[in-house]
């Protein structure tokens, strides 16, 4: 143990590049995460003259004002995951096992609530549900519709997070060995009946998975809640009001830690106790032959109910773009071109801050993101489980959270970066780099290991050898680190909110105002015109990420005969 | 056009007191995976290293390209110590089991990256890369990436691209496996002509003993990272030092005997009763006294009893019989141990049937 150690400590000494790589992503890991935590958590069991007590904590706990939102998100995040759970799994049964019409519509469609800017669904849903309402309103005549509360707050996280479990049990349906499924049918069981014996079951992983990661977005959402919820107060939200309304630096801290406490478990539940029991069987050939029902009395059923998905979110997207163009939603439906006037003059400045910011982070990010996958996969070196399980961990920390605790550790000396375009790049950076982490090292686990050393040996350094070599690999996951990163940071709320300042103001931040101001066509122009950025920049990624090396098929390195 | 211009800097390779341990994968203990290993390569020399899986060849190929670090010992490559010199540093060169090919890159790219890598002149580059290319028979293909040719080729890439840069001591890691029994023949003897015509120093690791024979100078035999034995493949073969290196290479017979005096180049040894005389293998053998005999397959012959009078034989029992074309073989029992014997073009001598004494 000691002897390996020591080897690794010595490998590192001999590969500067090496050794450099690896104190600069702790150095950024210990800074801008661990830090923010770590003040979060002291700061709350320490009195305003620095000492060290649990009386506040308890106090706060033992009040209603601060039970009540943690009760209500926890009764929300449990009930959207299931429900988000169940449209999943039915979307992901119907496009991986059923031979029906519009699959490829249908999955564009589910790719949508994904990659579109927050308030966008509460925006629709004020649109159709409320006291003006298209539907309530207009189509049934309902004077006093109250759209606001956790009613709509259910639909509108439902909708947003369906496609998380439905690319979850994709993931876990389309790989379950088809010869399982076969191997039932042959013995004489009904399509029913090898659903209920087999295929449910074996899925049942992936639907606990897909339950904890729906469970962990709901809790940390903060722009729905913020506009939507009424008096349904949720933690990410009250956290934030107790810190700007009440000036309670301390409540909101703990309502932070009570907000990552169970984020934090759903977290490592999914990632180390379920990751072990997945029935996945990789065998690394795509498994073609899977025979899809071609039954009526199955098809259809299916079919309605993926078109009756999409149809609703082509409503709630297709209400937003329409009330981008009208004068009053509700009253005066005249077409008007005023409130993209008003995002091009008094919201440009935001607009042009929120894609400077997101250009600047997107690229730190998702190399940020390749280099960490390369060194926890391909590298020894001491601290390698910590440097995994910290960078993953920014997937599971609350925006709100993190706001908070970048607050605490950058306002005052010796930092003093609240506010500066810096730390709202480090919180991008820090925050979006989980998925390219995770697309990297599943491409890089599938790459054989002697082409990197093919390239060492043949005199290429590390570096040389990452940029030449593992990188043009990594192209794909390259991309989609660099286009999640992207879309993350142009539609981040929750952590930014704390951070912005005068000078750094974002378009999302700029659409709350406006909902705050009951402004809502020009908060939907606005939103429109992001969709519009963000549908671009995809587009300039793909074509520049393309461009880093051409094209070759990735991860079949070795010999095509190889037994 | 000179080949001679890719061996300029070939290298002799020492390896002394090599050793290396690993964890042991509950953590617990260490893993001897390499233990003291000696070894003297000549420059120009082809040294197989050949042993089941397990026995510490492939840990040894790589404390030599520098992939791993031994724990003790050190590794001379032209008389430098190159053990804490890292592998881009050493100027070898490997061809890989898997070849690890580039498949982002054409297979020009493939062969050119070593000598781009080294940032030589672009002029340098090109005419050392086509004349790697048309040495190799790839230049028609030169524009093609490594999963769009065949097998064989690809192996021919990984060559090329391993020569190219003219290492000091080329390095192969069980290259053949991945190719087809037909396929494979040959490469081994293609491998072993350029080889030869290069003359750079080479080190082979495969557990094929076949391969082993008819490619190297000398056969290094492992088992469980101890070197068993060092010689040419006709050493090995013949003389085996060892009954795990009599076993390992090719089939071979044990039979207890009672070695009776010893004479210069041969033995006088009794079996059950008989006396042969028998060339005696090393000099390090045993004296007189209980002995193992190695008797290979081909080296006994099967007579029907009536024919044996007056000659050294053993009495046995053919209990199967298995006919090849090329080689009739024999599975016969004796009192002493149980024998394999084959008799070659069996249609020109005689054949026996199962059951016989």
């Amino acid at each position: 143990m000691r002897e390996n150690t020591r080897l690794s400590v010595a490998h590192l000494v001999r590969d500067p590049v090496l050794l450099f790589l690896v104190l600069l992503v702790f150095t950024g890991l210990i800074l801008f995460i661990i830090l923010p935590l770590y003040k979060i958590f002291a700061y709350s069991i320490t009195t305003n003259e620095g000492k060290l007590s649990f009386q506040a904590a308890w106090d706060i706990l033992r009040s209603n004002a601060y039970l009540q939102p943690l009760k209500n998100s926890m009764l929300l995040g449990l009930t959207t995951g299931i429900l988000a759970t169940i449209i999943g799994y039915v979307f992901a049964y119907a496009l991986t096992r059923v031979d029906m019409p519009l699959k490829g519509f249908f999955k564009t469609i589910a790719t949508i609530p994904i990659i579109s800017p927050p308030f966008i669904l509460s925006l629709s849903m004020i649109f159709l549900f409320g006291r003006n309402g298209l539907i309530t309103n207009k189509l049934f005549g309902f004077e006093d519709s109250n759209v606001y509360g956790m009613h709509s707050l259910v639909v509108v996280q439902t909708i947003s997070f369906f496609p998380i479990a439905y690319l979850t049990l994709t993931g876990t349906l389309a790989k379950l060995n088809p010869a399982v499924e076969d191997a039932a049918l042959n013995l004489g069981a009904s399509r029913a009946r090898i659903f209920r014996t087999v295929t449910l079951p074996l899925s049942v992983p992936g639907i606990l998975s897909s339950l904890l990661l729906v469970f962990i977005q709901s809790m940390e959402d903060f722009s729905n809640p913020a506009v939507i919820s009424g008096n349904f107060s949720t933690l990410a939200v009250e956290a934030y009001r107790t810190i700007t309304g009440m000036y309670d630096m301390r409540g909101g801290s703990l309502m932070a830690l009570m907000l990552l406490a169970p984020t934090l478990l759903a977290f490592v539940l999914q990632k180390y106790w379920l990751s072990g029991k997945s029935f996945v069987t990789v065998t690394g050939k795509p498994t073609t032959s899977r025979q899809q029902s071609r039954d009526p009395k199955l098809v259809w059923p299916l079919f309605a109910f993926c078109m009756l998905v999409a149809l609703t979110i082509i409503l709630f997207y297709g209400t937003v773009l329409v009330g981008a163009f009208v004068k009053i939603w509700g009253i005066n439906f005249s077409f008007t071109w005023a409130h993209f006037k008003y995002v091009m003059t008094l919201g440009w400045t935001p607009l042009r801050n929120s894609v400077i910011l997101a250009l600047a982070s997107t690229p730190i990010a998702g190399l940020l993101g390749m280099i960490i996958a390369f060194l926890v996969v391909r590298k020894e070196f001491p601290g390698k489980r910590a440097m995994e399980f910290v960078s993953m961990l920014t997937f599971a920390v609350p925006g709100t959270v993190v706001g908070i605790g970048y607050i605490l550790a950058f306002n005052g000396k010796p930092f003093m970066w609240t506010g500066s375009a810096f730390l709202l790049i480090m919180a991008f950076t820090f925050r979006n780099m989980p998925v390219g982490i995770e697309s990297g090292t599943s491409t890089l686990i599938q790459i054989d290991r002697s082409i990197e050393e093919a390239s060492t040996i043949l005199g290429a350094t590390g570096a040389v050898t990452f940029r030449r070599i593992s990188l043009p690999m990594l192209k794909q996951a390259f991309f989609s680190g660099l286009v999640y990163s992207f879309v993350r940071a142009m539609t981040a709320v929750s952590a930014v909110i704390f951070l912005i300042s005068p000078r750094w103001n974002l378009a999302t931040i700029s659409i709350f105002s406006l909902f705050e101001a009951s402004k809502y066509s020009d908060a939907a122009a606005y939103i429109v015109v992001m969709i519009a950025i963000i549908v671009v920049a995809i587009g300039v990624l793909n074509l520049l990420v393309g461009l880093l090396g051409n094209s070759g098929t990735i991860a079949s390195g070795g010999s095509s005969e190889r037994a | 056009m000179s080949e001679r211009d890719f061996s300029a800097r070939s290298s002799n390779v020492s390896l002394l007191h090599l050793t290396k341990k690993f964890r042991s994968l509950d953590g617990s203990g260490e893993v001897t995976a390499v233990s003291d290993v000696n070894l003297e390569i000549q420059a120009g020399e082809l040294v197989t290293i050949l042993g089941p899986s397990g026995c510490g060849k492939t840990t040894t190929l790589r404390m030599i390209a520098g992939f791993e670090y031994p724990t003790s010992g050190s590794i001379l490559i032209g008389g430098r110590d190159v053990a804490m010199i890292p592998p881009n540093k050493r100027g070898l060169s490997m061809v890989f089991q898997s070849y690890a090919l580039f498949p982002h890159l054409t297979i020009y790219e493939n062969v050119a990256y070593g000598l781009r890598v080294q940032k030589l002149p672009a002029a340098e580059i090109r005419e050392r890369t086509q004349r790697a290319l048309d040495l190799m028979q790839l230049t028609p293909m030169a524009k093609r990436y490594p999963s769009q040719v065949s097998g064989g080729q690809q192996q021919r890439i990984a060559l090329a691209r391993a020569i190219v840069i003219e290492p000091s001591v080329l390095l192969f890691d069980e290259p053949l496996s991945n190719l087809d029994a037909k396929l494979r023949e040959y490469m081994r003897d293609e491998l072993r002509k350029l080889q030869k015509r290069l003359g750079i120093t080479s080190l082979y690791v495969t557990h094929d003993q076949s391969e082993a024979m008819a490619i190297s100078d000398r056969v290094v035999i492992m088992k469980e990272g101890r070197i068993q034995q060092v010689g040419t493949p006709r050493e090995i073969y013949a003389f085996p030092q060892s009954k795990f290196v009599a076993d390992f290479m090719g089939k071979a017979n044990f039979i207890r005997v009672n070695v009776l005096g010893l004479d210069g180049e041969s033995a006088r040894i009794d079996i059950e009763g008989t006396q042969f005389t028998v060339p005696r293998a090393g000099k390090a053998g045993p004296g007189t006294g209980p002995a193992l005999l190695v008797v290979r397959p081909e080296a006994l012959r099967l007579m029907p009893p009536a024919a044996d009078q007056g000659r050294a034989a053993l009495r046995g029992r053919i209990d199967r019989f298995t006919y090849f074309g090329n080689i009739a073989r024999y599975e016969v029992s004796t009192e002493n141990a149980p024998l394999l014997i084959e008799s070659y073009n069996p249609e020109a001598s005689s054949v026996f049937e199962e059951g016989r004494k």
